[in-house]
């Protein structure tokens, strides 16, 4: 599978309303060829599952700089596999580093920190749904 | 580029009109009261007040500070922002700061409270007292400010879309300790364009939103002569992404966009103009920063007079707050954000703050711990204490360079005023609604934010410790602020214990008040508001009453 086929949606989970990052990997991964949704901000984890199931997406991404990300992210994970989606979750901003076990252990394919290049964003999405495929 | 150096001069030209503008300086300067400390170098040498030319400072159109004596007289505030967990958490963090010598109290809530939720709200799971203070009732504010004279220290409340409520809890925790509104010193931020434009934290639609602050400044300008309503806020802008110059006249523009709106209410703009207050970012580019701190004071200055028609000297004056950049703390080797701190205050204090907030170098990663905080705090009385920088007022002006970033900075942001009275058809409050109503802030600041990472993903600009430089980072040696779920559930508790123990038949009636005093645009607001608060009626439930009326705003996803 070729990037040019992949759909990415990308959504703000909650009331976060911390969009800077999201937009630039909105754009970063639209300059590499991928598909984006953007949902936009105070999206539910039905909003952003529906919009998943709609757009056939082939993995999703969130954003959190409000260290809610060991309830949200469990959330979002719970959602998916409720919906039988096979496709996989990153999540970037700001997550202290110790968290970052807990969250793979419960099947969060990546997280993504500040400062993370353009190229690793980009392959990380791209890594995450070709170990899906 | 000087306009008028001469004209409204407090102690004014008219009395003194054979006075040159040095010596009407000095007339001034005579009269203030300094601080009792040598004015001299460390070496010995004493120095001047100030030096150069006119506009002195204190004198129209102000770009060279905003009083005479500056610092010599006082200090800017060091106002640090602290919120987190409970109320009572976020109180003895308040009293240790004040024990450590901070002179005003700044008050950061979480998103729940900021969004006007309530703790047990389905949208607040896993934010509850995360990122600032949780307040969910009166209750909550009781706790907040226990043991802590509102009658003398000065307090800022960061929030805009239920800005309402938080004041009209503060009026009544005062009340209860017999300190009336007009005692009580703060500024409010309830500056809710930018949040369409870049904090994203509102509740209705722009144009109830507006009825709300005008209400506010109305109530205030009445009732609180010491409180700041609006605090119009250009550091989120930045914070988005936007540039130096776009910060600047964003900003200036939801300043005349309140002014408008306020004196199409009837205000004057004299009386009101003298109590709005500003809040700018200080990022890392020193002399960009110092230019557009001594721009915001000129622009202000001329478009209150020429436009606005104030007269009153007080009412052109831009006051403003300064806060380091957030967004330039890096998660890479954070101690050098110590550095980056200490370089944005001084900017701040060369720019002539009048209050300020150094960032803890550990903010990238989490809240800031106690320890980072009294290290953010110490940087700023460093500079304040032992750099000298605080003898002279505007000590850089009339320095070539800094004299043309002033210009420069004042040239972009008259480019970005004329944009919006031409989409606003010679109104900058309507070109400000058309701005947010088709994207123009939102898309300008993405832009902004997308060029800057990629000029640091390049390699061409380069952030010490992210992209150069990046051996001796040491991760496992840090200790961060962690807020447990205990918070939450503690938060819980206590707001189940008010809701049960508050007569719900004065709450509902207090409720529909509000709703019908929001169908009423000649009503004010804010005295339904207070006797809400004091049945005990949650955040959340004041902000559903206004709701039936206001209706919600949901933003367009814009890339």
């Amino acid at each position: 599978m070729s990037d040019q086929q992949y759909r990415v949606i990308l959504a703000k989970l909650g009331l976060d309303g911390h969009d800077r990052g999201i937009k630039v990997v909105a754009r970063i991964l639209r300059d590499a060829g991928m598909e984006v949704i953007y949902l936009g901000l105070r999206q539910t984890t039905a909003s952003i599952i529906a919009a998943a199931e709609e757009e056939d997406a082939d993995a999703i991404g969130l954003s959190m700089h409000n260290a809610g990300h060991l309830t949200l992210g469990p959330k979002m994970m719970e959602a998916i596999s409720d919906a039988g989606l096979k496709i996989p979750l990153i999540i970037g901003g700001i997550v202290p580093d110790e968290d970052i076990a807990e969250l793979e252990k419960i099947g969060i394919a990546a997280i993504l920190g500040p400062g993370a290049s353009a190229e690793e964003v980009a392959a990380t999405v791209r890594d995450a749904i070709s170990a899906r495929d | 580029m000087r306009l008028d150096p001469y004209k409204g001069v407090r102690v004014g030209a008219e009395e003194n009109p054979s006075l040159e503008p040095r010596e009407l300086w000095k007339l001034e300067y005579d009269k203030a009261r300094l601080r009792e400390v040598p004015f001299e170098t460390m070496s010995g040498v004493p120095v001047d007040p100030v030096y150069g030319s006119e506009p002195y400072p204190g004198q129209y159109p102000f770009t060279r500070g905003l009083y005479p004596s500056m610092y010599r007289s006082r200090l800017w505030t060091m106002r640090m922002f602290a919120g987190f967990g409970t109320a009572e958490d976020t109180n003895l963090r308040f009293k240790e700061l004040l024990r450590n010598g901070g002179t005003g109290l700044s008050t950061a809530f979480d998103m729940p409270t900021l969004m006007g939720r309530d703790s047990d709200s389905e949208w607040s799971l896993g934010e509850v007292g995360r990122a600032g203070v949780a307040i969910d009732t009166l209750s909550d504010m009781e706790d907040l400010f226990a043991d802590i004279d509102l009658s003398t220290v000065s307090t800022s409340m960061t929030i805009n879309g239920p800005a309402a409520t938080i004041l009209a809890m503060y009026i009544a925790v005062a009340e209860q300790n017999g300190v009336t509104p007009n005692q009580l010193a703060g500024t409010i931020q309830n500056d809710i364009l930018k949040e369409y434009q870049a904090q994203k934290e509102y509740i209705y639609p722009p144009r109830p939103s507006m009825r709300i602050i005008t209400d506010m400044v109305k109530y205030t300008t009445a009732e609180m002569p010491k409180w700041h309503p609006i605090s119009i806020s250009g550091y989120h802008i930045r914070e988005a992404g936007s540039t130096a110059a776009q910060e600047l006249a964003f900003t200036l523009a939801n300043g005349f966009a309140y002014v408008e709106a306020a004196i199409a209410a009837g205000q004057n703009v004299d009386e009101f103009g003298r109590r709005l207050s500003f809040f700018f970012n200080s990022h890392s580019d020193f002399f960009e920063e110092i230019g557009k701190f001594r721009a915001a004071r000129r622009i202000w200055a001329r478009w209150m007079k020429d436009r606005y028609g104030a007269t009153d000297e007080r009412a052109m004056m831009c006051r403003f707050h300064t806060q380091t950049a957030g967004v330039s703390l890096t998660a890479q080797q954070p101690e050098n954000n110590i550095a980056r701190v200490g370089i944005q205050a001084l900017a701040a204090a060369l720019g002539g703050t009048q209050s300020l907030h150094t960032d803890s170098f550990d903010e990238a990663l989490a809240l800031p711990t106690e320890d980072a905080a009294r290290i953010a705090l110490r940087t700023q009385q460093i500079v304040a204490h032992e750099t000298g920088v605080t003898n002279v007022a505007d000590p850089l002006g009339g320095a070539p360079y800094v004299e043309w970033m002033t210009d420069e900075m004042e040239r972009q942001a008259e480019e970005i005023f004329a944009h919006l009275d031409d989409l606003g058809s010679g109104s900058i409050l309507e070109g400000t609604f058309a701005g947010i109503e088709n994207g123009y802030f939102v898309g300008e600041i993405a832009d902004a934010a997308y060029r800057f990472e990629r000029e640091v993903n390049s390699g061409q600009r380069i952030i010490v410790g992210v992209n150069e430089f990046t051996e001796g980072d040491r991760p496992e040696d840090r200790n961060l602020l962690r807020i447990g779920a205990e918070t939450e559930e503690y938060q819980l508790k206590r707001l189940q214990n008010v809701k049960t123990d508050r007569n719900n038949e004065q709450v509902d009636k207090a409720l529909a008040a509000i709703t019908e005093t929001a169908s009423d645009s000649t009503q004010n607001l804010m005295p339904v508001i207070i006797d809400a608060v004091k049945t005990y009626a949650t955040e959340e439930e004041i902000a559903n009453a206004m709701e039936k009326v206001f209706g919600t705003y949901v933003e367009r996803a814009i890339v």
